[in-house]
């Protein structure tokens, strides 16, 4: 198999780290190799934060570069679109439709882009979700992360079972329930 | 064995466990912090967070000598502050192994500069390593101790951001027992005076020239020969960065110890392939060896001193291959890190900004006050700068002092601040030097420190009381504010900028991201009294923003610290 690249983009605090961990969890479960890039520190404060996971027979480079990710998963809109460039020709990218101000907005020097969505879903094969929602259905807007990763396995080959078996490895067990909530509504949602 | 997805940090904790290391102490520093975290799980490890990498360092030289397996983990400018005692274990040598890790950041992700630590090898003669990977990190660590022990020397990790907090497979196994080693008295080894260090530099010379032929003959300098007409030389990272650009279109030679270099080596396989490229972050260190060694290399010429290499960089100045992507037509908004909401750095910032002071800043989380809109801050140059630097510009024109403050963390205090702290009072300078006392260390993720009363493994531990420090070192004047009261922070600021003697402002309020800190209900905008005048955007906090003329508070992220309340003048912003 070929590698195969995924992107997880958002805000600093939105819980990009512990989907990467999924994800990163999922793929070694079905035996590839993996690596997965992070950045931790001064990023972290509420800035654009990436986490790179690429996966196949044998992975080299742990980041991933201009026009090379088979899958961008966005925790916010104007994140996917900073990163679009990112995204390799037939690539897709999973957006949550959710916008978060930042300090150049909030302070007015600058304002929100309208219309990203819509602009994503010319140049791009584009899945728009509200999964603040979704998460808030499932008991709590922190789990954001794991409905998206709903979204998300059914676009990759694992089997849902796998994914299933990740999440209650790698949650704290007080919140497994809440958590496969999270996925089921994430993977059972539709356009 | 068992095959494991580590992090970079974590695999190299890992390889001090399985090495049968005994000794740890650390400062934090992005992107090595996490190494001694996880270096704390083990129970059958000693470790600890040190006031600063000299400590850290001198500490690990100390189990060595008595005959421990030793380690002190820090980031590129904490190697700075402990290459006074490196220069000298060089000397010295080991009795139980020892191992220095040092974590570059190429690109600077959460760094005040780009330097190159591999020059630290060559300048104290210490081995260096440097792996390329989380499997290297684990298995190079266990060499380290070998290596150590085997030539008499400290060994140097090397690592950069990408290796350090990338995950990837490695095979871990059960910790090897490494007795404690039994020590004996040898002045002429551990006593470095001049007629004891003569000899010792004798040694350490004749150690290169050993180190030299095991970097000839081992497996960890490694030869891939593909495709001739392109070969790379190559360390850490950029390894895989180039296998992933030029696959089997290129031969290559992969170096895991970067001092000291072979020279056999890398003159046979320069003499194998048509045009040599290298390959390597920041400095031609590499390209220089070879340049000595007369081999015609491609390098700097090429590639840039700046900033992380990947493998579209690679591409790019070997193949002149680019691949195709898409750009929005739009602009789109940058995303700077900011203080978080309910940070207590924020009304001590506002309240600088309010005073029109200069402010000497430091390093952790508050250095992000220089951004829009506090903007309250004029210098950062290194740990502990804050305040020496303040007094400094306060001898340079005495009318400064009336107008300039140094702001310090509490953990960077103790790092190096307190002997700034003490120049100001022995030399008597009438500054005014603030410590934001959150009660953690923030930046790195929250380390315990020595000021906040645990120790690394949370438990209760002696915490340093800074107001009889401040008093025992001869300032005087020492007030302690809580920096989520305005009118409080800002008289006390104003107070002691207009005395004329030392001063000592403590600003006092932990972390609001601490779990044991309570937050109140978030606050919501009177939208009735709201007259839109953009007074509470003045404080940047990101739980405010404008809708539609009014302020707007995000209930997700606001923790009701209440600095905003006290910024309107209408009353508008309520509980």
């Amino acid at each position: 198999m070929k590698s195969y690249s995924v992107m997880i983009v958002g805000v600093g605090g939105q819980g990009t780290l512990l989907a990467s961990r999924l994800l990163g969890n999922a793929v070694i479960s079905e035996g590839y190799d993996v690596k997965v890039s992070e950045v931790h520190g001064m990023s972290q404060r509420g800035g654009s934060v990436i986490t790179y996971v690429r996966f196949g027979e044998k992975v080299a480079s742990p980041i991933i570069e201009k026009g090379e990710a088979d899958l961008i998963i966005a925790f916010e809109q104007l994140e996917a679109a900073r990163y679009l460039p990112y995204l390799k020709k037939g690539g897709r990218i999973v957006v949550n439709t959710q916008k978060i101000d930042p300090m150049p907005v909030v302070t007015g020097v600058t304002t929100y882009p309208d219309g990203v969505i819509e602009q994503l879903k010319e140049k791009a094969n584009i899945t728009a979700l509200d999964a603040l929602s979704l998460a808030v259905e499932a008991g709590t807007s922190k789990a954001v992360n794991i409905v998206l990763m709903g979204v998300v396995a059914k676009h990759m080959e694992f089997k849902k079972e796998v994914w299933e078996k990740v999440i209650e490895e790698t949650v704290p067990p007080k919140f497994k329930e809440l958590n496969l909530k999270a996925f089921e509504l994430g993977y059972s949602y539709e356009e | 064995m068992a095959k494991k997805l580590l992090l970079g940090n974590e695999a190299v904790a890992r390889g001090l466990y399985e090495a049968g290391c005994r000794v740890v102490s650390s400062y934090p520093g992005t992107p090595s912090t996490e190494i001694t975290e996880f270096a704390a799980k083990y129970d059958e490890i000693y470790s600890e967070w040190a006031p600063n990498e000299k400590v850290a360092c001198e500490v690990a030289v100390g189990a060595s000598i008595a005959g421990a397996r030793s380690f002190c983990g820090m980031k590129h400018v904490g190697l700075n502050v402990a290459a006074d005692p490196l220069f000298t274990a060089s000397y010295t040598g080991v009795n139980g192994g020892m191992m220095i890790a040092v974590a570059d950041d190429p690109g600077m992700h959460s760094s005040q500069n780009e330097q190159d630590s591999r020059h630290y090898a060559e300048a104290s003669k210490t081995m260096m390593l440097e792996p390329a990977d989380s499997k290297e990190c684990l298995e190079y660590t266990k060499r380290a101790f070998e290596l150590s022990e085997k030539f008499d020397t400290p060994v140097i990790l090397r690592l950069t951001t990408r290796v350090a907090h990338s995950r990837g497979l490695a095979e871990t196994s059960d910790r090897t027992d490494a007795p404690l080693k039994e020590y004996t008295k040898n002045p002429q080894k551990y006593v470095m005076m001049p007629a004891f260090a003569k000899p010792r530099h004798v040694f350490v010379e004749q150690r290169i020239v050993e180190q030299t032929a095991f970097a000839e003959e081992d497996e960890i300098n490694t030869v891939e020969y593909y495709d001739k007409k392109i070969g790379v030389i190559t360390a850490g990272n950029c390894y895989n960065y180039a296998k992933e650009a030029l696959g089997e279109k290129a031969s290559y030679l992969k170096l895991g110890c970067v001092y000291p270099l072979p020279e056999k080596k890398i003159i046979d396989f320069a003499a194998q392939c048509e045009k040599i490229y290298v390959i390597e972050e920041l400095d031609p260190y590499i390209e220089n060896h070879c340049k000595k060694l007369g081999i015609k290399v491609y390098g700097k010429d090429v590639f840039t001193l700046q900033g992380e290499y990947s493998q579209s960089i690679v591409a790019k100045a070997i193949l002149g291959e680019e691949k195709e992507f898409s750009v929005m037509d739009m602009d789109i908004p940058g995303r700077p890190p900011v203080l978080c909401a309910g940070c207590p750095h924020r009304g001590l910032f506002y309240s600088l900004k309010k005073e029109g002071v200069a402010v000497c800043g430091d390093i952790g989380c508050y250095t992000l006050g220089t951004l829009a809109p506090l903007g309250a801050m004029d210098t950062c140059i290194c740990m502990g700068a804050s305040i020496s630097s303040l007094h400094g510009r306060n001898k340079a024109n005495p009318e400064n002092a009336k107008k300039s403050v140094a702001v310090i963390g509490d953990s960077t205090f103790i790092h190096s601040g307190v002997t700034g702290l003490i120049d100001i009072a022995y030399n008597n300078s009438a500054s005014t030097v603030i410590i934001l006392d959150n009660s953690i260390t923030g930046m790195t993720g929250h380390q315990e420190n020595p000021t906040t009363g645990k120790n690394i493994k949370g438990d209760p531990a002696t915490a340093v009381d800074i107001v009889a420090l401040a008093k025992a070192i001869g300032i005087k004047r020492v007030t302690i504010v809580d920096p989520y009261n305005l009118k409080e922070t800002q008289e006390a600021i104003h107070k002691e900028l207009e005395v004329d003697e030392p001063s000592l402002i403590i600003s006092r309020r932990p972390c609001a991201l601490l779990k044991y800190v309570k937050h109140n209900p978030p606050l919501k905008v009177n939208k009735d009294k709201c007259r839109g005048c953009k007074m509470c955007m003045k404080i940047g906090c990101p739980a405010i923003s404008m809708a539609d003329g009014k302020a707007v508070i995000d209930f997700t992220q606001c923790v009701g610290c209440s600095v905003c309340t006290q910024m309107c003048n209408f009353g508008a912003i309520e509980e």
